[in-house]
């Protein structure tokens, strides 16, 4: 062997050999090594890397559930009881998923609340909001897909009523009902197509969104709690003075959060994984029956605010309607947004006050739409969904009227 | 509320929907707060404990001489049986298989779905997961509201299950309940309902009322094991995997506090 080809990073031996064909040891520093984050991150920059772990344990545990279950109407439901009773650790592989799944939600729920908060979508976040924005569509379509596979009653008629909703579109309606199910009604033809997209499209899909979120998030770097680009105060050696490399920093954070969520989703998974009827509901025990509809059909907590708009409106076609802009209009926030701060510590009381109410709406509205519609939920599910739709649409408005606070030029950060 | 959605999309014929009807019609008319309370009764508790050996030997035994004439549960296996309940293979054999099935068998039956449809007005449904579905509670207060009632083909109907399809198997044993009304005046004072009030027995039974509910909860605890037989075992594995991770919790935090102490 001759003298060994150099390379860029100054690396030796078999590493140096990868480095100067490959740029590993350069995308590590690029991408997180040499990453410079603000040193303010506070509680709510958990959620980020959580959803990321969610994410590798949702495709970790989706393959193996994947060798042992059957996408037919005939043999699902059995092949979910065999990997329950049968398959060894089959059970723990089974709840780590279906507990993933709503885990999922609970995790980027927050990141997008933290989002809210520090105006994270702000300029030059734009694009960064997009694609987070994009992964939790594409997260709404896995989860719906996904819940049909076990072929429970509960998963029978969910997907018999969601599929049913894009009937009220006008004249393609029907066709484009039968077009997505491949079939009159929900049957083996749906759940085959469903479970080809559940495990290798959407998965794809998102695995691609993530890395692009990753790229965009490390081009412009990280917002903080206090809304300020760390960018603009640079040391001689032109690092942010209030950054700090991720690694290690921030790697043995997030390693701590790991762990601490770790002890609530194992606390879940092995001591109440149906979550009382929330994780996994009681009617999906009990096999997809065509002839019996569950006595409620509701679906599961994370898609129940958007279930509780669409019910909220009389007209089927308008609720559906609604029903859509209320998750499309995420994607407007950075240009719905006048504020000339980002932090909700520095913004007025006008923008807390709508954040705060539009937060209850939410839940409320979740909470609505997981029980049985009565008058007075109905009449409660008009107004919230009208404060729901009251913080987007007056946010031009009231964050420019709003009194902001002057934004100081360095974090905040106090020495641990 | 479940009984208002059951009660006419389990019959699917044409006639038997019509039958329905008809009682539910003549229901409503005779004795509509009768429905209603039977609706909203609340449910007894079933007090049942799966890591209890003794109990779930008992409710296999009960489960095989009462139920699985009619009722599979096709996910369990009977050695699985052996290896959950401290049984060895033998007496899995002798005690728990009445057919020619082996150990490593499933708990199927022989019984034609359409010959069960035929006899009952429903194919009795399998009952792996009854209690997942169902829930211990009502299982438990099911098997303990059976009463006479002479409009019903099987002679019996039950409170939390109106028009049960299901006999009252377990008749000799608990004895016959008959159910207690009592006069309430409506509230405009025009009539006289019949309100449901209880259940009292009628005749005596081969147990005594303790035995007979410890017989009940012996099978609904079995019911509840065979829904998720790895129950006990998740639960044990819990303790040890929290007790692991709240150490590594430490550890972890030991290693940020050490790190981030250089940042000012």
């Amino acid at each position: 062997m001759s003298t060994e080809t150099k390379n860029d990073v100054g690396t030796t031996g078999l590493l140096g050999w990868i480095d100067a064909r490959f740029p590993l040891t350069k995308t590590w520093r690029e991408q997180w090594g040499d990453y410079y984050a603000p040193k303010n991150f506070n509680f709510w920059y958990y959620f980020g890397s959580l959803a990321l772990l969610v994410l590798i344990l949702q495709i970790v545990t989706g393959i193996f559930l994947t060798m042992n279950y059957k996408p037919s109407a005939e043999g699902a439901f059995a092949s979910v009881e065999y990997i329950m009773r049968d398959v060894n650790w089959g059970w723990l592989i089974r709840y780590m998923h279906s507990t993933g799944a709503s885990a999922f939600f609970i995790v980027v729920y927050l990141h997008m609340f933290r989002g809210l908060m520090y105006g994270s979508y702000k300029n030059p976040r734009e694009l960064l909001w997009i694609f987070g924005m994009l992964i939790y569509l594409c997260l709404m379509a896995e989860a719906f897909m996904g819940y049909l596979l076990p072929w429970g009653n509960m998963s029978y008629w969910g997907a018999q009523v969601i599929t049913n909703l894009f009937g009220a579109i006008p004249y393609v309606g029907t066709s484009l009902v039968e077009w997505i199910r491949g079939d009159y009604f929900i049957s083996d033809i749906t759940l085959n197509r469903f479970f080809a997209l559940h495990v290798i499209a959407l998965p794809l899909a998102l695995v691609f969104l993530v890395v692009a979120h990753l790229l965009a998030l490390h081009e412009v770097g990280s917002n903080n709690p206090d809304g300020i680009e760390i960018k603009k105060n640079k040391g001689p050696d032109g690092k942010p003075l209030d950054g700090i490399p991720s690694h290690p920093y921030y790697s043995v954070k997030d390693f701590m959060g790991f762990v601490f969520f770790a002890m609530i989703f194992a606390g879940i998974v092995l001591f109440e994984p149906t979550v009382g009827n929330l994780f996994l509901e009681k009617a999906n025990f009990d096999p997809a029956d065509r002839l019996q509809t569950p006595d409620e059909i509701a679906p599961v907590w994370y898609f129940t605010p958007y279930y509780a708009i669409l019910r909220a409106v009389p007209n089927k076609l308008l609720g559906v309607v609604l029903m859509g802009v209320a998750v499309m209009i995420f994607f407007l926030l950075p240009w719905l947004d006048r504020a000339k701060v980002k932090s909700i510590r520095y913004r007025g009381w006008l923008y807390k006050g709508f954040l705060g109410s539009f937060v209850i709406s939410f839940i409320a509205l979740g909470y609505i739409g997981m029980h049985k519609p009565t008058p007075v939920l109905t009449i409660e599910s008009r107004i919230f969904s009208i404060i729901y739709f009251a913080f987007f649409l007056l946010m031009p408005w009231y964050t420019n009227v709003d009194k902001t606070k002057p934004v100081p030029d360095r974090v905040t950060f106090h020495a641990h | 509320m479940r009984t208002k959605m059951k009660a006419p999309a389990m019959n699917n014929t044409v006639k038997n929907m019509i039958r329905t009807l008809k009682l539910c019609t003549l229901l409503f008319i005779g004795t509509a707060a009768v429905a209603v309370q039977a609706e909203e009764r609340e449910l007894l508790h079933a007090n049942n404990d799966v890591a209890n050996k003794a109990s779930l030997q008992r409710g296999a035994r009960n489960f095989v001489n009462y139920c699985s004439g009619c009722h599979s549960t096709k996910y369990v296996r009977y050695n699985r049986l052996a290896v959950d309940l401290d049984l060895t293979d033998a007496q899995v054999k002798d005690n728990l298989i009445f057919t020619n099935a082996k150990v490593t068998d499933n708990m199927t039956i022989n019984m034609d779905p359409a010959d069960g449809k035929a006899w009952f007005g429903k194919t009795p449904p399998d009952l792996s997961l009854i209690a997942r579905s169902r829930g211990t509670d009502y299982l438990y207060t099911f098997l303990h509201s059976f009463y006479l009632d002479p409009s019903r083909p099987t002679g019996m109907n039950n409170v939390v299950l109106p028009n049960a399809a299901m006999p009252n198997v377990l008749w000799e044993l608990q004895g016959l309940q008959k159910a207690v009304y009592e006069g309430k005046t409506s509230e405009d004072g025009k009539r006289v309902d019949k309100v449901f009030k209880g259940l009292e027995a009628d005749t005596k039974g081969k147990l005594s009322p303790e035995e007979y509910d410890q017989f009940v909860r012996d099978t609904v605890n079995f019911l509840d094991y065979v829904g998720e037989p790895g129950q006990v075992e998740r639960r044990n594995l819990g303790i040890r995997v929290m007790g692991f991770l709240l150490v590594l919790f430490l550890l972890a935090y030991a290693l940020k506090t050490e790190y981030w102490k250089d940042i000012k």
